[in-house]
C-alpha cells in the first residue's frame, strides 16, 4: 500500500491535483480523508449484510412509494440523524447536551396532548378531529424544546456551569416534567394528518427524510457560507484566545444548545408521530448516548474543535445499519448494547494520540 | 457581623452544613405534617432502603473529587446482582465464594477504565459512558431474565433485623455505614487521600509534585467499580433475585447525590461524609412523597432536579465569589 504511494511523490513531487483525480496521489489523499473512516465502516456492515442478509438491498415499489430495508433503516435513523446533528455543535464547542432524550419525550408529549383527536360523525363516517390545530400543536411542542435549550444555554454560557451538569439536571427534571404533564399514562394519537410527519410518504420517500435533508442542507450552508461555523470551531479549540479575539463565545454557546434542544424537539415530534402516540417514560431514551456516540463515530472529538456534519449523519445511520443487522442476524437484540461499546472502545482508541505512538513504537 | 456572616459563608464547610440544615427542616417537615413520620424507624429505613445508593455514592465521591465522573456504576450494579445469582442457581457456587469473585470483577471493570482514561487520554465521561452500555450488554448476555437469588445467606441477609439504637437496620445498611467510615478515613488520613484532593484540584500540579497520578487515578476508578459490585450484592441481598434492568439510572442518582452533598463537580473539593446527607435527602424526598401517597413518582425526579439546579447554582456563584476575595 505505501510503495505506490512512495513512487507516486518522487516522480509526481507536489504535483497539482490533475482533473482526472485517479492517479495514486489524489487517492493516498482520498484515503486520508476524515470521512473515510466512518464510510468505509458503513461499507463494511452494508456488506455484511449484503451477504448474510437475503434481499437486502432489495426495492419494491408499492402503493405509489419505495419499500425495503434501506428505505426503513434510513427513515428509522431520521430522528436520531436530527438529534447528531444538534450534538455536534454541542460538541464542537468542547459542551454535551445529555438532555436530549428528556427533550425528546417532552416534545413529543406536547404536541401530542395537544393533538389527542376527538370522534366526530361527518355524514356518518368517524372522523377524529384533532383537539388544537395541528400547527399551534407543533409551535407549541417546538416552543417547549426551545425553552428546553435556552434553560440548557443559560446555565451553560451565563453561569459557567460545566455542560454535562448543566444538562444533567434537565435529563432528569425533564421527563418528570413530561410524565407530570400526562399523568404518567401514553397519550394515544386519533389524528391522521399528524402521522404523516412520521411515516408519510412524499414522492415516493419517506417524508422524515425530507426533513432532515433541509435541516441538515440549511445548517451546513450556515456553516459554510457564513463564519459562524468558523466561530463555533474556534470556541471548541480555545474559548478564551476566541473570547480574546473578540467573539462572543457565550451568544455562540447559548445558540448551539438551543439548536440542539430545536433538533431534540422535531426528532421527539417524529418519535411521537411514527409511534402514534407519546411515551414520557420511554420516548427517546437513551437517545442522547446514541448521538454522541455517531457524532463520535463521524470523526468528530469530543475535546471539540474541528466537527464534521456529514460524518455524524454518516455516524447515525452506522448505528441504525448495526441495530437493524443485528435484528435480522438473528443475533438477540440485547447483544447490540456490547457491540455499541466495544465500537466506542475502539473509535476512542483510534483518535487517541497515546494509542497511535504505542502501535508505531511497537512497529518500531 | 456582616464579615462574620460572610467568613461563615465562605467558609469550606459552608454548603456541606447548609444540606445538612436542609435535611434536618426536610424531616421536621415531614413529622409535622404527617403522623408517624418523624420516627427513629422511618430515619432508619432511609439506610436500609438507600443502602446500595450510599455505598456507590461513596464510591463516586472519589472518583468526582479526583475531576472525573463515573457512568458505568449503575450498570455494574445491575451486572454485580446478574452475576451472583447466575453462579448461585447455575453453578451452585458457595455465596462467600460469588461475592468475592464479584467483587474483584468489579474492581478490574473500574481499574480497566481507569487504565484507558489515564493512559491512553481518553475522556472519562465517554469511556465510562461505554462501560456502561457493555455492563448492560454483559447482563443481557447471561440472560434476559430476571433469576430469583435461593441461596440461604442472601435470604438470611435479607431478612436479619439488627438491633440498633432501639430500632432496627439490615446487615446490608451496617456493611454501607462501615464502608462510609473506611472511606472517611482513606479520604482525609492516608497518602490515597491527598493524593486523589492534589489531582482534582490540578492534574498537572500532582503530577509535577511528583505524586503517583497514573497509579492513583487507576485505584480511584477501581475503588469505584468495587463500591458499584458491593451495592450490587447488597442490592441482590434486598432484592433477592439478578436482572439486567436493576438499578437504571443509578448513576445519575449518586452523582446528584454526591453534589447535594456539597462536593464540587470540578474536583479537588468536597467531603466523602457528604454523600450520606445527600442520599439521605434523595431517600426523604421519596418518603415524603410516599407518606403523602397523592403525589406520583414522578415528582421525585422533578424535586431532585430542582435540588440538583440549587446547589449547583450556589456552588458557582460561590466559587466565582472565592475568585473576587483574592
Amino acid at each position: 500500500m505505501t510503495a505506490p504511494h512512495v513512487t507516486a511523490r518522487q516522480t509526481v513531487p507536489q504535483a497539482a491535483p490533475t482533473r482526472g483525480g485517479h492517479n495514486p496521489e489524489s487517492f493516498a489523499m482520498l484515503l486520508q480523508h476524515p470521512l473515510m473512516k466512518p464510510l468505509a465502516a458503513l461499507f463494511a456492515l452494508l456488506l455484511v449484510d449484503l451477504v448474510f442478509i437475503p434481499g437486502f438491498f432489495h426495492l419494491e415499489w408499492k402503493d405509489g412509494h419505495l419499500y425495503g430495508s434501506v428505505i426503513d433503516i434510513v427513515n428509522r435513523a431520521a430522528p436520531l440523524m436530527l438529534a447528531a446533528l444538534g450534538m455536534t455543535l454541542v460538541i464542537a464547542t468542547r459542551g454535551i447536551d445529555i438532555s436530549v432524550g428528556a427533550v425528546v419525550a417532552l416534545s413529543g408529549t406536547v404536541a401530542a396532548m395537544l393533538i389527542g383527536g376527538t370522534m366526530v360523525m361527518h355524514n356518518g363516517v368517524p372522523v377524529y378531529e384533532a383537539n388544537t390545530p395541528m400547527l399551534w400543536a407543533l409551535c407549541a411542542a417546538m416552543g417547549a424544546a426551545l425553552l428546553c435549550g435556552a434553560w440548557n444555554g443559560l446555565l451553560v454560557s451565563t453561569l459557567g456551569l460545566q455542560p454535562i451538569v448543566a444538562t444533567l439536571i434537565l435529563m432528569v427534571a425533564g421527563r418528570g416534567l413530561a410524565q407530570l404533564l400526562t399523568d404518567g399514562q401514553i397519550v394515544t394519537v386519533y389524528y391522521q394528518p399528524f402521522f404523516f410527519l412520521g411515516s408519510g410518504y412524499l414522492f415516493g420517500l419517506p417524508f422524515s427524510l425530507y426533513v432532515v435533508a433541509a435541516v441538515v442542507l440549511a445548517v451546513s450552508l450556515l456553516m459554510r457560507k457564513t463564519a459562524l461555523g468558523l466561530f463555533i470551531q474556534a470556541v471548541g479549540i480555545n474559548p478564551v484566545a476566541a473570547r480574546l479575539a473578540g467573539l462572543k463565545t457565550a451568544a455562540l454557546i447559548f445558540f448551539v444548545y438551543v439548536f440542539c434542544s430545536a433538533c431534540a424537539g422535531m426528532a421527539g415530534l417524529m418519535i411521537s408521530s411514527n409511534i402514534k402516540s407519546a411515551d414520557a417514560n420511554n420516548a427517546g431514551l437513551l437517545l442522547e448516548l446514541d448521538a454522541i456516540l455517531a457524532v463520535t463515530l463521524g470523526g468528530t472529538s469530543l475535546a471539540g474543535g474541528k466537527f464534521s456534519l456529514a460524518g455524524s449523519m454518516i455516524g447515525a445511520l452506522i448505528i441504525q445499519t448495526l441495530t437493524y443487522t443485528i435484528y435480522s442476524l438473528g443475533v438477540p437484540p440485547e447483544v447490540n448494547m456490547v457491540v455499541k461499546s466495544v465500537v466506542v472502545f475502539l473509535v476512542c482508541l483510534s483518535q487517541s494520540p497515546e494509542f497511535k505512538q504505542m502501535w508505531k513504537r511497537k512497529a518500531a | 457581623m456582616m464579615a462574620q456572616v460572610r467568613g461563615f459563608a465562605s467558609a469550606p464547610y459552608f454548603t456541606s452544613l447548609v444540606t445538612v440544615f436542609l435535611l434536618l427542616a426536610m424531616l421536621a417537615a415531614g413529622g409535622a405534617a404527617y403522623p408517624g413520620f418523624l420516627s427513629l424507624q422511618v430515619v432508619l429505613n432511609l439506610l436500609i432502603d438507600n443502602a446500595f445508593l450510599l455505598v456507590i455514592a461513596v464510591g463516586m465521591s472519589f472518583v468526582i473529587l479526583s475531576g472525573g465522573i463515573d457512568l458505568s456504576v449503575g450498570s455494574v450494579l445491575a451486572l454485580a446482582t446478574m452475576i451472583s445469582a447466575w453462579l448461585l442457581r447455575s453453578a451452585h457456587w458457595p455465596p462467600v465464594a460469588v461475592i468475592a469473585l464479584v467483587l474483584v470483577l468489579g474492581a478490574l471493570f473500574g481499574a480497566a477504565q481507569g487504565a484507558l482514561i489515564h493512559y491512553f487520554k481518553l475522556q472519562a465521561f465517554i469511556v465510562t459512558l461505554a462501560g456502561m452500555f457493555l455492563a448492560r450488554g454483559l447482563c443481557y448476555l447471561i440472560s434476559i431474565e430476571s433469576i430469583t437469588i435461593e441461596d440461604p445467606l442472601f435470604v438470611a441477609m435479607s431478612q436479619t433485623q439488627l438491633e440498633f439504637l432501639g430500632g432496627f437496620i439490615s446487615p446490608g445498611a451496617l456493611i454501607a455505614l462501615v464502608l462510609l467510615g473506611l472511606a472517611i478515613y482513606a479520604a482525609h488520613y492516608t497518602a490515597f487521600g491527598r493524593a486523589v484532593y492534589a489531582i482534582g484540584g490540578n492534574e498537572q500540579s500532582a503530577q509535577m509534585m511528583g505524586l503517583a497520578v497514573g497509579r492513583t487515578k487507576v485505584l480511584i476508578y477501581a475503588l469505584s467499580g468495587l463500591c458499584a459490585a458491593l451495592a450490587g450484592v447488597l442490592f441482590s441481598f434486598y432484592m433477592l433475585s439478578g436482572y439486567g434492568l436493576h438499578a437504571q439510572g443509578t448513576e445519575l442518582d449518586a452523582i446528584a447525590a454526591v453534589v447535594i452533598g456539597g462536593t464540587l463537580l470540578s474536583g479537588g473539593y468536597g467531603y466523602i461524609a457528604g454523600a450520606l446527607s445527600g442520599v439521605l435527602i434523595l431517600g426523604t424526598i421519596q418518603t415524603l412523597i410516599a407518606f403523602d401517597g397523592t403525589l406520583s413518582s414522578w415528582w421525585t425526579k422533578i424535586v431532585i432536579g430542582g435540588l440538583l439546579f440549587v446547589f449547583c447554582v450556589v456552588q458557582r456563584l460561590m466559587s466565582i465569589g472565592a475568585k473576587n476575595n483574592q
